[in-house]
């Protein structure tokens, strides 16, 4: 069964007219998959190669060179939380302990429920509202231990 | 994320050019009732080469790092091509301490979309990329509508406002590089390929996206752009600091009461964006150092602040550069080893690792400043850290071995006590560590 469906099908072929070579379509088509089915398994790096054109190698390259696409399934909700130098000098390391404590794992892990994963990133561009984490495209901001809590609590 | 009004006279004497106050900016609508597109008409009636003639003298400097004069980067597109031409434009935004593409995306991205398609007909481009980095996917929504908004109405896509003029605009989503901010990393990102820098020369605007004739420019840059077509270049130019001049969105960070993105005309005094504009440090505690442009500047003590202005000139004096106008305050009581730790393990993440010196390099730098951060370095350590930037520093295909470098760099010259204060092999009596 393919990995694609009908409308992501659709929707690529739209997306070949704004490119002149299939192989520009490979960030906006693994962002497609990623959107469906949370990460990007091999499975589907052959697919996406197969459909493009491109080798499965250079597939699996971009994958592993871009932070944000996934080779393995993450938590249903995916925490980040910006550690670099500006959410640094406004306490983020409070933030990334608190959510430790709290979730019981280690930045880099899921919870065995997998409900959540946790992670550490680099600047999101949330500095004049730091700290900060991301969920999904979702950014929450100037976060202090009591929002944090109010935040997971409203996650199910 | 709002652009925080500051309750001071100096916000009020200046009436914003880049992200106006007008409730509903972003509306189509509301842009075009405020004049909005009107530059693109005027463009229109113009030879191409005039347009840039005009971006030229108006002396307006690149706004994602570089400060490259805009006008003259354009002149350098052949007139002349078999093949097409292209225009990326820079919304990687990826440079710690810097947050201001994404004000433009949200309040005003008409203005930005506007000077893409001035630069567009001024350089014979039909086809333009807006690379927006892959964690800004609220803020992408956001310019998709605005860039179907402007579709719909005429002003993008085929004979644009009834001319034979026709460009198009695509929206690239990255996925999470830093490296893809450079310009030939972000051409290779477009491509689908990994974000590696490219050797240079050839220039992009010989070789650049497939091959063909490109320019590069930065959303801040292009969204400056309608201004200069509609109100010209002598009215631009008078804008704040005469070699780089014009409106500057500056995003101030760390240990400030207000932090936010403010626009000021740029030669403004760094101690009066902090204590003015930014509301001053936190229970009036003394500045230690800032970082005036983003993680790559370099660091400026405090107290060598008096007199330092946000343009080229003052900044070089005082031995760092306006870069991205990040501005990030550390207050008496930062830690600095910490902070230069944290900044070498982002560069460290982020080397595409093209290039042994940095590859290697920022991995030694990080893990030495680690030994420092618990207190396990030695004297010995700092020659060595200095010698690894050092050689590090013009070694390297792309600018982000300089990135990672200066920090680091300009943090030992700097404040090499707060090292030899952490160092076990410190010479007795030396004092205690400061953090």
């Amino acid at each position: 069964m393919s990995i694609f469906t009908e409308e992501n099908l659709k929707k690529i072929e739209e997306l070949r007219s704004r490119y002149p070579t299939a192989q520009a379509l490979v960030l906006p088509v693994l962002w497609i998959v990623q959107k469906q089915h949370g990460y990007i398994s091999e499975e589907a790096m052959k697919e996406i190669a197969e459909l493009l054109q491109v080798p499965f190698g250079h597939i699996l390259g971009v994958v592993t060179f871009y932070t944000m696409f996934q080779e393995k399934p993450v938590g249903k909700h995916h925490i980040e939380v910006c550690t670099n130098v500006s959410c640094l000098l406004r306490g983020s390391d409070k933030v990334l302990a608190h959510l430790e404590k709290r979730l019981g794992v280690k930045a880099g892990e899921t919870t065995p429920d997998r409900k959540w994963t946790l992670s550490e990133t680099e600047c999101m561009g949330s500095c004049g509202t730091a700290p900060m984490f991301a969920i999904g495209d979702e950014y929450y901001e100037n976060l202090t231990i009591e929002k944090i809590d109010r935040i997971l609590d409203s996650l199910q | 994320m709002i652009l925080r009004p500051v309750d001071s006279e100096k916000n009020s004497a200046w009436t914003r050019l880049i992200v106006p106050d007008t409730p509903d900016f972003h509306r189509l609508e509301v842009y075009r009732a405020h004049g909005g597109y009107e530059a693109l008409r005027k463009a229109l009636g113009m030879k191409p080469e005039e347009v840039t003639d005009e971006v030229k003298k108006s002396n307006l400097r690149g706004r994602g790092g570089a400060a490259f004069p805009t006008g003259l980067k354009w002149s350098f597109m052949p007139k002349q091509s078999a093949k097409p031409k292209y225009l990326c434009v820079n919304g990687d935004e990826s440079e710690p301490g810097t947050f201001k593409d994404r004000q433009i995306f949200e309040f005003n991205p008409h203005q930005l979309l506007e000077g893409i398609l001035i630069g567009c007909y001024a350089m014979g481009i039909t086809t333009a990329y807006i690379y927006v980095r892959g964690e800004y996917g609220k803020w992408i929504t956001m310019l998709e509508r605005a860039l179907a908004d402007a579709s719909a109405n005429g002003l993008v896509g085929k004979g644009i406002l009834g001319t034979e003029f026709s460009t198009d605009i695509v929206i690239h989503k990255g996925a999470g590089a830093y490296i893809c901010g450079e310009e030939s990393a972000l051409m290779n990102s477009i491509e689908g390929q990994r974000g590696y820098p490219r050797v240079k020369p050839p220039f992009p605007a010989q070789n650049g996206l497939w091959g063909c004739p490109t320019t590069i420019n930065n959303v801040e840059t292009m969204t400056n752009v309608p201004l200069i077509i509609q109100r010209g270049w002598e009215w631009y130019s008078r804008i704040g600091a005469p070699k780089q001049p014009g409106p500057i969105l500056v995003g101030v960070s760390g240990h400030v009461n207000n932090p936010g993105v403010f626009e000021m005309p740029t030669g403004e005094s760094l101690l009066e964006i902090i204590h003015k504009w930014a509301g001053g440090v936190p229970g009036n505690k003394r500045i230690k150092a800032v970082i005036p442009g983003g993680s790559s500047t370099m660091i400026v003590r405090g107290e060598n602040l008096e007199g330092v202005r946000m343009d080229a000139d003052s900044l070089k004096a005082a031995g760092s550069s306006v870069g991205t106008a990040g501005l990030i305050v550390m207050d008496e009581d930062t830690d600095l080893i910490r902070v230069i730790t944290r900044i070498a393990k982002f560069y460290y993440h982020e080397s595409c690792g093209q290039c042994t010196p940095c590859r290697e390099g920022t991995g030694w730098m990080w893990k030495i400043l680690t030994r420092f951060e618990k207190g396990e370095g030695t004297m010995k350590d700092i020659d060595i850290l200095l010698d690894v930037a050092n050689n590090i520093e013009g070694n390297t295909v792309c600018a982000l071995g300089d990135a990672a470098a200066w920090p680091v760099q300009s943090m030992i010259r700097r404040f090499r006590e707060e090292f030899e204060a952490r160092a076990v092999d410190r010479p007795s009596g030396s004092r205690e560590a400061a953090a």
